[in-house]
């Protein structure tokens, strides 16, 4: 029967960051905790109430970067002193302070594709469809329109009372993200 | 186009309206915007039909580009003899352009990454275009060695790879970390710029009518859905990458001034060049943010977006790094008196009086002398007048660039072997054609990506309608609208 086809969630419309804020807070309030915004723009003030709090992008820069700079030292360092020693107007052949402008650029190159790349990753892109593109008016999110996604997962979760309790916070608008 | 004319009346700071405006400090972005107008108007721009004035410009542009080929192809085929580069000018116009470009090649990133730390709200409007203007600039910048090499099919021999010699680049030539330096800014600026453009990407996506339009933005959006969780991961990488583009911008241009400062020639052993370089380097990139800007203000009808606060900054910055240019050029001439070196002292002399003083005296009158107009309130207000001194500016910057690179060589150590530079038309052609480039990849930009940061400009649109905006108790409201 429809009514029982499993869903993925039910995503709730709002037509303003403050209203959405608000929705957010009672949601938490009420005991929902898998919970996704899905914004125009980044709302700091979500991250702290739907507590998005993730530090892996920041590790994979500082990774990156330290492999960078030590492939990059190393690998200069090899090819000078090991592989190919070659003496160059008497300078010292571990003259380490030329190698630091490399060393410095190969840190920068792959800490900023470390994070870049881990962020896209992360968020599991690129990922061209989504179930929650199926939900009517979502092409707004991406300009003027805030939408509430409570997961069916969610341990509160029990879809006609979701409903209503969505209902409650005055949304434009509510549906169901379909599995696909 | 109806929003046009609403467009023009709202903005207090539009062209020729400077005399009802007055002297009062305005805000970033005009009053009573909403998160629908901010997206319609800056996607509207990408997904209408082009303008006329962006379809006559690329074509100008392309028939440079053509130019530009027909150069390359001729200097492939009969090598670099075509261009006045001779003994003992051994770099030459390529190697003038290359320092050219790729100095205004570093506002761009400089700009967006460094005003994303300050959190400063003046970015969200300039940070796209400049950007981009970094990328095109980087892509004339990054060819002009490589035309010069003489062989430049064998320009893989710049990357250390395992060759049948065993050999490795020389790791304590500039030259080498130049490669790397400008490789990594190259691809970070890249990043840095896409990253910046995914949200937006998705914008069009979903504004776009045509599927087939769509389809296209769809996926440079790599099916970015806009996501709580996503946006904290990606404000994280893109702050984190933006703070490590600010040490990279300067870096790459140290490590440019050092390619001269490294070599014993007179005229440019001189430990001032680095920072004085990177001075340099913001100085054009400025001028060139605002040659660009300025245009796309006006044609695009873009004065609520970019204000006369934003060019009132852009000036005030040009002005900043101007000053520090002038300051370069002074203790560069200092510590060329002071040395007392006669090589030294004998090249300067030659460069202010000998064969190359009128482009040192235009130089100087561009860089020193009409920059100094910005101090007045009055000139940062009008924005054909800034237009101009920022054209000023870069043709000062490019002759500053060329005085430096063929004075220097010009009068070396042995007077037996001096020898003034003669361009050829070869010269001029790559040169002139690099300009055509980089206006043609500027116009396709123009015509396919949002010019302006879109989902920056709704948190500025959230910042004005909470009323945290700078300076905007000072604007009169427009209509009920004010909070």
């Amino acid at each position: 029967m429809y009514e029982d086809a499993p869903i993925l969630g039910l995503m709730a419309e709002f037509d303003s960051p403050e209203a959405l804020l608000f929705a957010a807070r009672e949601m938490r309030a009420a005991g929902y905790v898998r919970l996704e915004a899905f914004t125009p723009m980044p709302i700091e003030e979500l991250n702290d109430i739907l507590g998005h709090k993730s530090t892996i992008v920041a590790a994979l820069v500082l990774i990156g970067g330290l492999l960078g700079a030590g492939g990059a030292f190393a690998f200069m360092t090899w090819t000078w002193l090991i592989d190919y020693p070659i003496n160059i107007g008497g300078r010292p052949m571990f003259s380490w302070p030329s190698y630091i402008p490399i060393t410095f650029e190969m840190a920068v190159l792959f800490g900023c594709y470390a994070g870049g790349i881990g962020m896209l990753l992360l968020n599991r892109l690129p990922l061209l469809h989504h179930p929650v593109f199926d939900v009517p008016g979502f092409e707004r999110a991406s300009s003027d329109r805030f939408f509430m996604m409570v997961d069916a997962e969610d341990p509160v979760f029990l879809k006609a009372e979701t409903r209503r309790f969505l209902a409650s916070l005055s949304p434009l608008n509510i549906a169901e993200v379909p599995c696909t | 186009m109806s929003s046009n004319s609403s467009n023009q009346r709202n903005a207090p700071g539009a062209d020729g309206a400077s005399e009802d405006a007055p002297l009062r400090p305005v805000p970033v972005l005009a009053p009573g915007q909403t998160y629908a107008r901010v997206s319609a108007e800056f996607s509207d721009i990408t997904l209408r039909p082009a303008p006329w004035g962006v379809m006559v410009g690329f074509a100008l542009a392309f028939g440079l580009v053509m130019i530009f080929l027909m150069a390359v192809t001729y200097l492939f085929i009969e090598g670099i003899g075509i261009f006045g580069t001779n003994v003992p000018v051994a770099w030459a116009f390529p190697i003038v352009s290359f320092v050219w470009w790729i100095g205004i090649g570093h506002a761009g990133t400089f700009i967006s990454a460094f005003l994303l730390l300050m959190r400063q709200d003046w970015r969200a409007s300039i940070n796209r275009f400049a950007e981009a203007m970094t990328l095109f600039a980087l892509a004339c910048a990054g060819m002009m060695p490589l035309l010069h090499l003489g062989r430049p099919w064998v320009l893989y021999w710049l990357f250390p790879y395992p060759n049948t010699m065993g050999l490795w680049p020389q790791w304590r030539s500039p030259l080498v970390w130049d490669v790397f330096a400008v490789s990594t800014y190259a691809l970070v600026s890249l990043l840095f710029w896409y990253m910046g453009a995914i949200p937006d990407f998705a914008t069009l996506r979903d504004r776009a009518k045509n599927h087939r339009i769509r389809l296209a933005y769809g996926l440079a959006a790599l099916g970015w859905r806009g996501s709580s969780r996503h946006w904290q991961r990606y404000q994280q990488a893109y702050l984190l990458v933006g703070a490590l583009a600010v040490p990279l911008v300067i870096s790459v241009h140290s490590i440019v001034g050092m390619d001269f400062a490294v070599a014993i020639v007179p005229g440019w052993h001189s430990t001032i060049f680095p920072p004085y370089f990177v001075a340099g380097a913001l100085y054009s990139g400025f001028a060139m943010v605002l040659t660009l800007g300025i245009p796309l203000r006006h044609y695009y009808k873009l004065h609520d977006f970019l204000t006369e606060r934003h060019l009132d900054n852009c000036a005030k910055l040009m002005l900043l790094t101007g000053l520090i240019v002038t300051y370069g050029y002074v203790f560069d001439y200092f510590t060329v008196w002071y040395s007392a070196s006669s090589a030294e002292i004998i090249g300067l002399q030659q460069r202010i009086f000998g064969a190359y003083r009128v482009e040192f005296w235009v130089m100087t009158f561009c860089n020193v002398g009409v920059i100094q107009l910005v101090w007045f309130k009055k000139v940062r207000q009008k924005a054909g007048l800034l237009f101009l001194i920022a054209i000023l500016v870069n043709v000062g910057m490019w002759l500053e660039r060329y005085i430096i690179v063929l004075t220097s060589l010009s009068y070396d150590y042995l007077p037996g072997t001096w020898h003034v530079f003669e361009s050829t038309r070869w010269d001029w052609a790559v040169f002139v054609g690099s300009v055509g480039l980089f206006a043609a990849l500027w116009f396709i930009f123009v015509r396919f990506v949002p010019v302006s940061g879109i989902f920056e400009l709704r948190e500025l649109t959230r910042k004005q309608q909470k009323g945290e905006l700078k300076y905007q108790e000072s604007t009169p409201p427009a209509g009920d609208t004010h909070v």
